[in-house]
């Protein structure tokens, strides 16, 4: 087979994930590693699905692993977190079936809390760490971290970043070959890591990678299976003048900017090969280090004694770019216009959106809420402003807990803490408990819409379908909460405006703890129809401006202070005409 | 084609700008190119600015566009042909489709919308404007205004009528074949 298609990064990663033979994988949504899974369950080969947080997922990927077949485990760098407890320990049980788990970072923070770099956990957990620069190698490298993993006895990381997730560039495909699964055995000393067992194998680690890192001068990676034979770590000797270190996106930024420098480029970013380094830099006049984020192999390098220019010259924020080396390094003078002044366009909650609703009444009631991670966050901008702290998955719960045993229950009176179904199944059930335990008397509000939204419609425990489609008995949010010993849990539409501002004044008012249900899917599902459309009767309208405060995209203001609806984008949640206080809106059938 | 051709796609998350790329993708790897697109967007699902990048040629390296490299920019609406009008090279070309969707900035009154945005990037970019919105509804379907858009663009691209025509068939659902390709000779032919 020799088909060519054009493939997201992600897609691609999938794909390799099929023709090297995984028989397991599981993960959590997180932009931009979602769409792995979402390829990936397209093979109906491959057993995949949905965790409810990533360090389950991390965990089943090792019991798969440990039972002798290929296994995976995909998330956002954030989500890497969540997974480094049994990360860090797997790395010294190592690997039966191939374990590799795909890692996506995020420079820029497109659509994350923070830029921390993977590769610097794994240095501390002592994985190994592959990073492809398109979607061909994002599919070959994949099968090679299977081949290592297997190879070395170790979990491997292949590390992406936004850029290449979403990329698409074109990939050969390659039929599946699956190896035969491994044959467990029994093997406390290396699969019970409590002290006396983990003391001996810490020195197998240590071994592991002095071995890796020795090998990673040389290794070519040349069989039957893959789309080319590969040098892990490439030298491309050019023009001395300029040698530049590299790996990753960045590495294209380099053949960009300077077609004819020498270049040499790793596949594995840690270990790190050192007599081939050494080399390399013996070789050129002026050495580089160029790489996103934190200065992992710069530091690397900087011990061994040897002079390169890195962060010195390069920022670690953000994504790269070959005019940043055009200016750094080439000193070009580039002529380029200088951006216009563009009033900003940040993303909103859409038409029809459940949370505007919930925050249109919060906002109303000057109530402040610990907010967590979701479409919801936005809730923290105008004209909604009612998030007021936006930490990670779970923290509204547990923060707002920490308020409460910090200043007493009074001070939380005028604060809710707001989290989604799917936040509330990863990590916020854990902080709900603590809140039970220790007599805490705040209010939780859970939007539950249905659905993982943010990331772009992921089934979850509480919706009742999981990944590969099938329909299961979902787990009941209210159930779960009072099965805690909660008292007070109410369900309520997020579209009953009235219905919730009164459910909201008496629960936070309470000296219980008690949690509020928002009930109502999210707006882009499919399965979700208003009958009506808004519509604007200009002869009533007293210009008042009640119904602009949620900040629907629909709605705009007319020069004369009336307002117009567009049509197209009206979703009919009838939020807008509920709200005002003068008829000034009907709801006409669509 | 000695030069790597840099196009790019902007417009606001929700306006499909996604079938876009993927027309050009198919229309570019039919040509036997090497081609690298990349689509980034912000966190919500709608409403955002959202961009992508397309470049092809013999062999691409980096999947991003520049500032000052894009051939073709190609701009679903006013606000963001004018916000990323700088990545054009000096003699590219600037296909905007003449639509105003409000950012929420402007909605609550933190910002205005800029006035006369196309007279203004004429004065330094070559531009093509299109009532896109406007011709689809005289084909009846007001969502095909992409390919009309995507008309207007491919006079700037060197691959054929009847290329462009086969990948839209082979893109678009099969019961859209026909209006699509209808809305893509408006916008070529004009």
């Amino acid at each position: 087979m020799s088909e060519k298609k054009i493939m997201l990064g992600n897609e691609a990663i999938a794909r390799g994930a099929y023709e090297a033979g995984v028989k397991v994988s599981s993960a959590y949504p997180g932009t931009p590693s979602t769409e792995i899974s979402e390829n990936l369950v397209k093979y109906p080969e491959i057993y995949c699905e949905w965790a409810p947080n990533e360090k389950v997922a991390m965990e089943v990927a090792i019991g798969a692993s440990i039972s002798g077949v290929r296994a995976m485990a995909s998330m956002k760098h954030v989500g890497f977190n969540v997974a480094a407890d049994p990360m860090y320990t797997v790395a010294y049980i190592g690997a039966t079936g191939g374990l590799v788990t795909v890692v996506a970072d995020d420079p820029g923070m497109y659509s994350s809390q923070n830029e921390q770099d993977t590769r610097q956990i794994c240095r501390a957990a002592q994985v190994p760490v592959l990073e492809p620069s398109d979607s061909q190698e994002a599919k070959d490298y994949m099968k090679l971290a299977f081949e290592l993993s297997e190879e070395y006895d170790t979990p491997i990381v292949l590390r992406t970043t936004t850029r290449l997730a979403h990329s698409q560039g074109v990939v050969v495909l390659e039929d599946r070959v699956v190896p035969e699964d491994k044959v467990y055995e029994k093997n406390i000393a290396k699969h019970v890591m409590m002290p006396g067992m983990a003391i001996k194998r810490h020195l197998v680690v240590e071994d592991r990678m002095n071995r890796m890192a020795e090998d990673a001068n040389t290794l070519v990676v040349s069989k039957e299976g893959f789309a080319k034979d590969m040098p892990l770590n490439k030298v491309e000797m050019n023009d001395t003048k300029i040698g530049f270190i590299t790996s990753g996106i960045p590495y294209t930024y380099v053949k960009e900017a300077c077609p004819n420098a020498s270049v040499l480029k790793l596949g594995m970013v840690h270990p790190l090969p050192k007599k081939l380094i050494e080399d390399f830099a013996s070789k050129v006049d002026t050495l580089y280090i160029f790489e996103e984020l934190e200065p992992v192999i710069e530091e690397q390098v900087r011990a061994w004694g040897i002079k390169c220019i890195g962060k010195d010259a390069f920022t670690v924020q953000g994504e790269y770019s070959a005019n940043m080396i055009r200016k750094v390094v080439l000193k070009q003078d580039l002529q380029i216009n200088t951006p216009a002044e563009a009033p900003a366009r940040p993303p909103i909650l859409c038409p029809g959106c459940p949370h505007r609703s919930v925050y249109t009444v919060l906002n109303k009631l000057k109530i402040h809420a610990a907010g967590d991670i979701g479409c919801y966050t936005l809730g923290a901008l105008a004209p909604l402003n009612v998030v007021d702290t936006t930490i990670c998955m779970g923290a509204s719960i547990s923060s707002l807990h920490g308020m409460e045993m910090a200043k007493g229950k009074d001070y939380v009176k005028d604060w809710v803490a707001v989290i989604g179904d799917s936040t509330f199944m990863h990590t916020g059930v854990n902080s709900l408990m603590n809140m039970v335990y220790n007599q805490a008397t705040g209010t939780v509000i859970i939007l539950d819409n249905s659905i993982t939204g943010m990331t772009g419609h992921q089934d979850n425990a509480a919706t009742g379908k999981t990944l590969m489609g099938k329909v299961v008995p979902a787990i009941n949010i209210m159930g779960l909460c009072k099965s805690m010993g909660i008292q007070h849990v109410q369900e309520v539409n997020a579209f009953d405006i009235k219905e919730l501002e009164k459910v909201i004044k008496e629960e936070v008012a309470r000296d219980e703890l008690s949690v509020i249900i928002t009930k109502s899917p999210c707006a882009l599902l499919k399965e979700v129809h208003f009958p009506n459309k808004c519509v604007p009767v200009p002869e009533k309208c007293k210009k008042c401006g009640m119904c602009l405060k949620p900040g629907c995209p629909a709605l705009t203001k007319n020069e004369d202070g009336t307002i117009s609806i567009d049509a197209t984008m009206c979703n009919g949640c009838g939020l807008c005409k509920n709200l005002c206080p003068f008829d000034a809106i009907e709801e006409v059938a669509k | 084609m000695a030069e790597t051709k840099n196009i790019m796609i902007v417009g606001v998350g929700g306006q499909g700008t996604l079938l876009t790329s993927r027309i050009l993708g198919g229309i570019i790897l039919t040509a036997g190119y090497d081609v690298k697109l990349s689509e980034v967007h912000g966190m919500a699902q709608r409403g955002g600015s959202v961009v992508t990048f397309v470049r092809y040629g013999e062999k691409v390296e980096e999947p991003i566009v520049e500032a000052g490299q894009a051939d073709v920019l190609i701009a679903f609406e006013r606000l963001e042909a004018l916000r990323y009008a700088h990545f054009l090279k000096p003699d590219g070309a600037l296909v905007v489709n003449d639509q105003r969707i409000d950012p929420i900035t402007v909605v609550t009154g933190a910002a205005k919308y800029p006035d006369n945005i196309i007279e203004d990037l004429s004065k330094s970019y070559k531009v093509y404007s299109v009532d896109a919105a406007g011709e689809a509804l005289k084909l009846g379907n007001s969502r095909v205004f992409n390919n009309i858009v995507l008309g207007v663009a491919a006079q700037h691209m060197d691959f054929s009528k009847e290329a462009w025509l086969e990948v839209i068939a082979n893109t678009v659902p099969p019961k859209t074949v026909e209006i699509n390709q209808k809305a893509f000779l408006v916008g070529y032919e004009k």
